[in-house]
């Protein structure tokens, strides 16, 4: 049977990890490669890399480190973050990167879907939507979730399928650092609407969300960072009381 | 030396990655005579297969790659190459494994992506491997059951996850990928 996927979130800023990790097995916490690396240990099934560089030699950062995991991880691993272009998306896939994930640069240009799609195949292409419930309606943040757009959330999830995106990674924003539980809602709106995986990510404060979001939506994966940086619920904790409730996790 | 074959079809890094891990010489190359005198060769490969085929057929490495004696393990659309026509751009492959390839019928979430279980696992990449170990997958078109397959897998109906025929080995799933279960199988291989 096909398992659900656990994949956590490194945020990373020039290189190196941001937000406190307390694993007290690693020697540098702030390593993105000792960090993933531990991660791949304790069971995550995919890792997701958000670059949050702001300077110009980001690229350069970013291919370095990209090479660096690539050399060290034998399990899929995406990278996004300021993914422009084409040409950013083909930096990082040549480093190794098995997927990128796009999201403002996509609402910009949603032909960049499709020219990634085409050059390494859909399987390459994760689209990212930050979304927001607001009178009434599920509407398209971009740039960090600080610009709102006119998009409404389905209609940008199925636009994007039709493109070639090979995932969705939906984040909700009224979810999102509350702990509060996945939002149900979204993504059972977005994953009844998609015949392509859609990871869940944005509110994971108990493992009781997770089987929640399981059984209730269709959502592939679950995507979380505080939790698992933090040590709260250690991954291979997260996926024994997930098998204990019958979903099917790779142990 | 390990030969990792070089065409339009990537992401070989990280099977090249996988090798230097594990400490075994690998070049990545589409020269005859590298490919022709290596020990073991692998076909990987992400892409589409008659686009990938057109590339081979221009260059000459469909015929090579079917004449290789020493052991050979195709990998993803490399397993797929090697089977007898794809239905993705409805074109002949290789016709190593007398096998067809379909796109997975629309019954489920497509591409057919994550960790799954094999089954009736059997043959020298298995040796020593638990029957249900679960390897990443990632596909939209599948090869069918045949008289090859050495080990199945089950997603929307029964698929080849990998197939053996005289030296020619091939897997669906990206043993490079699959952590540590992927690298024992790797392991098995590269110890054929």
């Amino acid at each position: 049977m096909l398992k659900k996927r656990i994949i956590p979130c490194l945020d990373i800023k020039e290189g190196r990890t941001v937000k406190g990790v307390n694993f007290i097995d690693i020697r540098d916490a702030g390593d993105p490669v000792e960090l993933a690396k531990r991660y791949v240990k304790d069971g995550a099934d995919e890792l997701v890399f958000l670059d949050i560089t702001a300077t110009i030699e980001k690229r350069k950062t970013l291919v370095l480190l990209v090479e660096r995991i690539a050399r060290e991880i034998n399990i899929p691993f995406t990278v996004g973050g300021g993914i422009n272009s084409l040409e950013d998306a083909r930096a990082v896939i040549i480093a190794g990167a098995d997927k990128v994930s796009i999201n403002s640069s996509a609402v910009k240009n949603p032909e960049l879907i499709r020219n990634i799609a085409m050059e390494f195949g859909s399987q390459c292409v994760v689209v990212a939507i930050d979304s927001n419930f607001e009178n009434g309606m599920h509407r398209v943040y971009v740039n960090g979730g600080r610009i709102p757009t006119e998009r409404n959330t389905l209609d940008w999830a199925q636009q994007a399928e039709k493109l070639g995106a090979g995932e969705i990674l939906l984040t909700s924003m009224n979810k999102d650092g509350t702990k509060s539980g996945f939002d149900i809602d979204l993504l059972s709106l977005v994953g009844n609407a998609l015949n392509i995986p859609v990871i869940a990510s944005g509110g994971a404060g108990t493992k009781t969300h997770f089987t929640e979001v399981f059984r209730q939506t269709r959502a592939s994966a679950a995507l979380a960072a505080s939790i698992f940086h933090f040590a709260e619920i250690p991954v291979p904790e997260l996926k024994k009381y997930l098998l204990n409730n019958n979903i099917a996790v790779r142990l | 030396m390990i030969a990792i074959i070089k065409y339009n079809a990537g992401n070989i890094a990280s099977v090249k990655n996988a090798l230097d891990r594990l400490g075994y010489p690998c070049i990545v190359t589409d020269c005859e005579s590298d490919i022709l005198n290596a020990d073991k060769v692998i076909f990987p490969g992400v892409g589409e297969a008659s686009s990938a085929m057109q590339y081979l057929q221009k260059r000459n490495m469909d015929v090579l790659i079917r004449s290789l004696k020493q052991p050979v393990l195709g990998i993803c659309l490399g397993q797929q190459l090697m089977c007898a026509h794809s239905e993705e751009g409805d074109v002949d492959c290789l016709n190593i494994f007398d096998a067809r390839v379909r796109k997975f019928p629309p019954e489920d979430i497509v591409p057919h992506m994550g960790w799954n279980n094999l089954q009736q696992t059997r043959g020298q990449l298995f040796s020593e491997i638990r029957g249900d170990e679960d390897y990443y997958f990632v596909h939209s078109y599948y090869c069918e059951l045949s008289e090859e397959t050495v080990a199945v897998c089950d997603y929307i109906l029964p698929f080849s996850a990998a197939m053996q025929k005289d030296n020619f080995n091939a897997v669906q799933f990206h043993p490079e990928k699959s952590a540590a279960s992927g690298t024992k199988l790797l392991l098995n291989f590269l110890q054929l």
